[in-house]
């Protein structure tokens, strides 16, 4: 397949910029949605030997395919270890194997905090969301935390519906840290949008580290529903190369359900 | 699989069929259905679209779980009409109950539940406001002071319906692939029906008895029905039909077509064998993965 590395959609530099994310990482929990192709891209590009945790109970992934789901047979032939999800969340996240928790969500804060359980009130919600699944043990457990999403004023919000899975700086109770609590994890690190990449600061808040190709900051600020600190320099994201746009269309989503 | 649902499986139940995504009892479900049991309380870690046809079956009282979505395509649409302000509020029925944990909260309810255990205690839960959604999740205090962790009941269902690839006559049970949290529902429940893809010989469960997830000892019913777990899947023996899964999204948007659905797929036919003769063998065909054999081990003979 020719690929035209010229031009990319928005959803894939998102992809490419997450999976990048990834290079020198060791042990990576996938969560439902964006953060699976991600992974998976990254395991054919900057991060060969990237273990692939699956909450389904897989560990060391060898997937052929893209994974329909999280709980797809690929992820099972080939693998290191199959487990019970008891031995997968107790032993391995919870027993603090695992290095990156990679997860998607509907709403996130300034801080990390997610929301993946409803818009509106929860006795009575506007929409309903799938829920936690593994993300609020996983955002307590996991070493660290990235999140790949796209961004808009319903999305990136002032105040979250609900909070699913806690983020930075964890000091909710007495002021108490995340490691004051026990917590193994320190929380989200990255961001990863359609339009930019933020990081977080000592203060837990995010901030925009580098902007995608093709964005601007007034588009970030109009998709956002607060005025975020801004990096001084501004990053540029490296588009996407032809190797990696190739990967993505030819052999991960050639059906273009992320990427669309 | 008639007689065992009309035995074991009684209106007011607390029924899980479990399986992570793998091994999903879609047969026992519409069953279910069929027999047009009431008042249920399902428990799933996900629903999937199982729960959703169920739901939409007009079988279920209470929902109890920790993901609730159509994997890799978007929401359950039947459930959502049951737990959403304006559908609820605009069909004048109650809504949907709703008992929600993570996943690992889920899992431990089960692991609670086999061990004759008051409680199961995580790390996690902390800061959220899954708490608040669900009292019954509950911080405590180490007993050995060294911090807080969340404590989750114990879930004991009245019925597990577990899928799996073969059992023998008396219920032993073997499953590869994802394992998910049979083992640990199965133990948990006061009756267990266990659907397999093949029945098999004694002496083949105890060749290979590293693969026993259920023994005979805690199973009521065994049920033989080939392709059961349709439109989910069986490791090795048949891949998801994820055709089916997308095209669900559209019918289950629209009631009269998810009504429509029930109907022809599911009240209309006697069971899992004409199911999958309507489904045709040309579909089924499509489902069947290339082979991947493990090694054989040698469990030696010892005398």
């Amino acid at each position: 397949m020719s690929v035209d590395a010229g031009t990319f959609t928005k959803s894939e530099m998102m992809i490419v910029a997450a999976a990048r994310e990834l290079a020198g990482q060791h042990v990576c929990f996938v969560g439902v949605g964006l953060p699976n192709i991600a992974v998976n891209l990254a395991k054919r590009t900057v991060a060969p030997d990237l273990e692939l945790v699956y909450e389904a109970g897989v560990f060391g992934a060898r997937p052929a395919r893209l994974p329909l789901s999280i709980g797809d047979p690929t992820i099972v032939t080939g693998a290191t270890a199959v487990t019970s999800m008891f031995e997968l969340f107790a032993f391995y996240l919870q027993g603090g194997l695992v290095d990156v928790g990679f997860l998607g969500a509907a709403q996130i804060d300034r801080f990390g905090n997610i929301n993946t359980t409803v818009i509106g009130e929860y006795g009575a919600p506007a929409t309903r969301l799938p829920g936690s699944g593994g993300a609020c043990e996983i955002a307590i457990n996991a070493r660290e935390v990235f999140v790949i999403m796209r961004q808009s004023k319903r999305s990136f919000v002032e105040r979250i519906d609900f909070r699913t899975s806690p983020g930075n700086p964890g000091g909710d109770v007495a002021g108490a840290t995340r490691a004051e609590q026990g917590w193994l994890g320190r929380g989200p690190s990255v961001v990863v949008t359609d339009l930019g990449i933020y990081r977080f600061d000592d203060s837990g808040e995010m901030g925009l580290e580098s902007l995608h190709p093709g964005a601007t900051v007034e588009e970030v600020r109009s998709t956002m529903g607060w005025e975020p600190r801004i990096a001084d320099p501004l990053g540029m994201t490296v588009a996407p190369t032809a190797v990696e746009l190739r990967l993505i269309r030819a052999e991960l989503d050639p059906g273009g359900a992320y990427t669309k | 699989m008639r007689d065992a649902v009309a035995d074991l499986v009684r209106d007011g139940d607390t029924v899980a069929i479990e399986g992570f995504t793998h091994l999903i009892s879609f047969a026992a479900g519409h069953e279910i259905i069929r027999q047009r049991k009431r008042d249920l309380t399902l428990a799933r870690l996900t629903p999937d679209v199982i729960y959703d046809q169920m739901v939409a079956g007009g079988v279920a009282r209470k929902l109890v779980f920790s993901w609730l979505g159509n994997p890799g395509v978007g929401g359950l649409n039947a459930i959502r009409r049951r737990i959403e302000a304006a559908p609820v509020a605009a069909s004048g029925e109650p809504a949907l109950e709703v008992e929600e944990y993570s996943h690992f909260g889920m899992v431990g309810r089960y692991v609670a539940g086999a061990s004759n255990l008051p409680f199961f205690p995580l790390r996690s839960y902390f800061e959220t406001d899954m708490p608040k959604a669900n009292p019954l999740i509950r911080p405590i205090e180490s007993p050995y002071g060294d911090g807080i962790v969340y404590a989750v009941p114990p879930l004991r269902p009245d019925v597990t319906i577990v899928h799996a690839q073969r059992a023998d006559e008396n219920g032993n049970t073997q499953v590869w692939g994802l394992l998910g949290c049979q083992k640990e529902a199965a133990f948990a429940a006061e009756r267990v029906i266990v659907v397999v893809e093949e029945l098999v010989d004694e002496s083949v469960v105890r060749a290979d008895p590293n693969r026993t997830i259920i023994p005979g000892l805690i199973v009521d019913a065994v049920v033989v029905e080939p392709f059961g777990a349709h439109p989910s899947y069986v490791q090795g023996a048949y891949d998801r039909d994820n055709r089916f899964y997308l095209d669900w999204d559209p019918i289950s948007r629209d009631e009269d077509a998810t009504q429509a659905w029930l109907r022809e797929w599911v009240h209309d036919l006697a069971g899992r064998a004409a199911y999958v003769e309507k489904l045709g063998e040309k579909r089924v065909a499509t489902l069947r993965p290339g082979r991947a054999p493990s090694g054989v081990v040698d469990y030696g003979d010892y005398r």
